[in-house]
């Protein structure tokens, strides 16, 4: 029994690394700019989308690079087009910026890129590897690909998390998600740190599309995952990165967990039919926390003081 | 001080002659001083918020290389309006410079961003201090350092140049900004912008919400940072009283317009200031005296 749950446990905490990646976005733009960005979905399928495609043309680490430099681009047209134009607008005009962005870019990469499902081929092991077979009959079944990626994202993470902490860019960034106007006044300009910030969230769209999609195939359901990172915000508060990390390992193991544990119980106990935990566990786990603890696991408290 | 954070020649601050001796004629002041004597300038200006609400009405001030002066005035009257027009921070509150000049050094800034101003050396402290609530003191006074380009070490003498004007600051160095007491705050927000390493400050009521003791430390320390440094200031106050014993030069603003200006010392001798600015009245009230103010208030303000 322990064995299975394991691997299951294993299996989840790796899905939950891309849960966090994908949350990541959300964290950094909602940070340096109090804006929620719902477009970050859309951003991860558009990013997808043209590496599948540049890939067709170009080898894969040209095609990654390329890839880059288009997010950069995207970045310089949304903050040229919107968001220059919206500073100093309530939190909900910026929020209802970001859905046009969302339905536009949407459009927009079917018109550049094309609609049908496409393939990113990492060149990732496909065969499973066994571990710890010494402790558990068969040993634990791992997918390589899925703990590359996961290494990846936690390479990615770390190296975030140091540039905000201690670079001096990251402490404007920081500043500019404090007070925009204080960091104005201290000669900090706006426009080059939100360019940045969304720069950052479209690489890390990047390569959290390259991730999922060479794991599912890019197509349009490929945005959808980002509505997997709105519990991961809330578990782990918008505006921390440590909390986007491990909210998404707990909502990756919790919902593979609660499949497999959850739904026999729910089987036997009261007769129902148990499938489909997975689509609503991370929601429910989502809103007791709201109850509880509204500023999430690691949400910076609102300081208030007169 | 080992290391000075300002960058005005303090010889040259402390030969310069009081610039307002003679009799005031408030239309010439600017171009009246030699332009090397002179920080700043602001020369007629108007301000409109919203492209319809008329805020500043004409408004002229200069400051003296190495002085403070005082810009006064009640709740409204546009002190804020005024020092964020000369930092640039008013496009970002859809208020806009419309008519007059404002020459800082000599050269018109008003085109400029909020962060060319800071590089060239005039640095805003804005009202309510707005420190940065998430961040360490020492972050926060780091962030002040964000446009200079001379490396970490000069950065670090600073920091340390700025806790020997601010003790408290040294003792509260790692707490988090949000949570330090509103004096600390107040000391945080003037540290931070002395990190620019600033020829001129724009002060915003630092007195606001403080108790007596701690504004009376604060307004010390600027005056220190004045002399010692010579960092010229403009400091907006509603607190007449503090800001005219430290100031040498004081304006009075009054729904967008100047209405009086003088040394300090002659305006807290100024009869009308003593009633409606120092709270301070005649003895024989209800007299023609009164009507006599009356129709002098009635002139500043036509
Ligand atoms: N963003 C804005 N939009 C429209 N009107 C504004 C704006 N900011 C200030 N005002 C108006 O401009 C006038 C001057 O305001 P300002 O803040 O400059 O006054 P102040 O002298 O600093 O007052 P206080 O002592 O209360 O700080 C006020 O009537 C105010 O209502
Ligand atoms: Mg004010």
């Amino acid at each position: 029994m322990l064995g299975p749950i394991l691997e299951t446990l294993i299996g989840g905490l790796l899905t939950g690394v891309l849960y966090s990646l994908v949350a990541l976005g959300f964290v950094l733009i909602f940070k340096a700019s109090g804006v929620f960005n719902f477009a970050q979905g859309v951003m991860v399928l558009f990013a997808a989308l043209s590496v599948a495609r540049l890939s067709e043309f170009f080898p894969m680490p040209i095609a990654i690079a390329l890839a880059v430099v288009v997010m950069i681009a995207l970045a310089y047209a949304i903050e040229f087009l919107v968001l220059r134009r919206l500073v100093n607008q309530e939190g909900i005009i910026l929020f209802m910026a970001t859905l046009g962005v969302t339905y536009f870019l949407e459009g927009f990469g079917q018109t550049v890129w094309g609609s049908d499902i496409y393939k990113i081929d990492l060149g990732m092991p496909k065969n499973p590897i066994f571990v710890l077979e010494s402790v558990f009959p068969g040993g634990l079944l791992i997918d390589p690909s899925e703990l590359i990626a996961a290494l990846i994202c936690a390479i990615m993470v770390v190296a975030l998390a140091i540039f905000f902490q201690v670079t001096r860019v990251g402490r404007a960034l920081r500043a500019v998600a404090d007070d925009h106007q204080a960091a104005q006044s201290v000669g900090i300009p706006l426009n080059q740190i939100w360019l940045m910030v969304w720069a950052v969230a479209g690489i890390v769209a990047l390569v959290a599309g390259m991730m999922w999609g060479a794991k599912l195939g890019v197509q349009f359901s490929l945005s959808l995952v980002a509505l997997k990172a709105l519990p991961v915000l809330i578990l782990g508060g918008f505006t921390s990165i440590p909390g986007a990390i491990v909210g998404g390992l707990i909502i990756g193991a919790g919902e593979k967990l609660a499949e497999v544990v959850l739904g026999p119980v729910l089987i036997r106990m009261f007769d129902l039919a148990g499938g489909g935990i997975e689509n609503w566990f991370a929601y429910v786990l989502a809103l007791m926390f709201l109850l509880v603890r509204p500023q999430g696991l690691f949400g910076e408290k609102i300081i208030e003081r007169v | 001080m080992s290391a000075p954070v300002g960058t005005v020649d303090k010889t040259e601050a402390a030969a310069t002659p009081p610039p307002h001796a003679s009799a005031p004629s408030r239309r010439s002041r600017a171009d009246g001083i030699g332009a090397a004597s002179v920080i700043l300038a602001l020369n007629n200006i108007e301000v409109v918020y919203n492209h319809v609400i008329l805020v500043l009405k004409g408004v002229s001030l200069s400051v003296p290389k190495g002085h403070i002066v005082a810009l006064l005035g009640a709740n409204g009257a546009g002190k804020s309006t005024t020092l964020k027009a000369i930092s640039n921070l008013l496009r970002a509150e859809r208020g806009e410079v419309t008519k007059g000049s404002i020459l800082f050094e000599g050269d018109e800034v008003h085109s400029l961003t909020a962060n060319d101003l800071v590089k060239r050396g005039c640095i805003q402290v804005m009202e309510g201090r707005h420190c940065f609530a998430h961040l360490t003191i020492e972050e926060n006074l780091l962030t002040g350092a964000y446009t200079r380009r001379d490396g970490n070490a000069a950065i670090k003498r600073d920091i340390e140049n700025v806790y020997t004007y601010f003790p408290r600051l040294r003792e509260r160095r790692t707490s988090i900004a949000g949570y330090t007491s509103g004096g600390e705050q107040q000391m945080c927000a003037i540290g931070r912008a002395l990190m620019s390493r600033p020829k001129m400050i724009l002060l915003d009521e630092p007195s606001m919400g403080l108790a007596p003791q701690i504004v009376e430390e604060i307004f010390g320390i600027v005056k220190n940072l004045n002399v010692k440094e010579g960092v010229s200031f403009l400091l907006a106050e509603q607190n007449t009283n503090m800001a005219l014993r430290y100031a040498s030069y004081g304006y009075i603003l009054e729904n967008g317009r100047v209405v009086l200006d003088g040394e300090a010392s002659a305006l807290s001798e100024n009869e009308d200031v003593k009633e409606f600015y120092l709270g301070v009245a005649e003895g024989k009230r209800k007299s023609f005296r009164d009507l006599k103010h009356y129709k002098r208030r009635k002139r500043w303000l036509a």
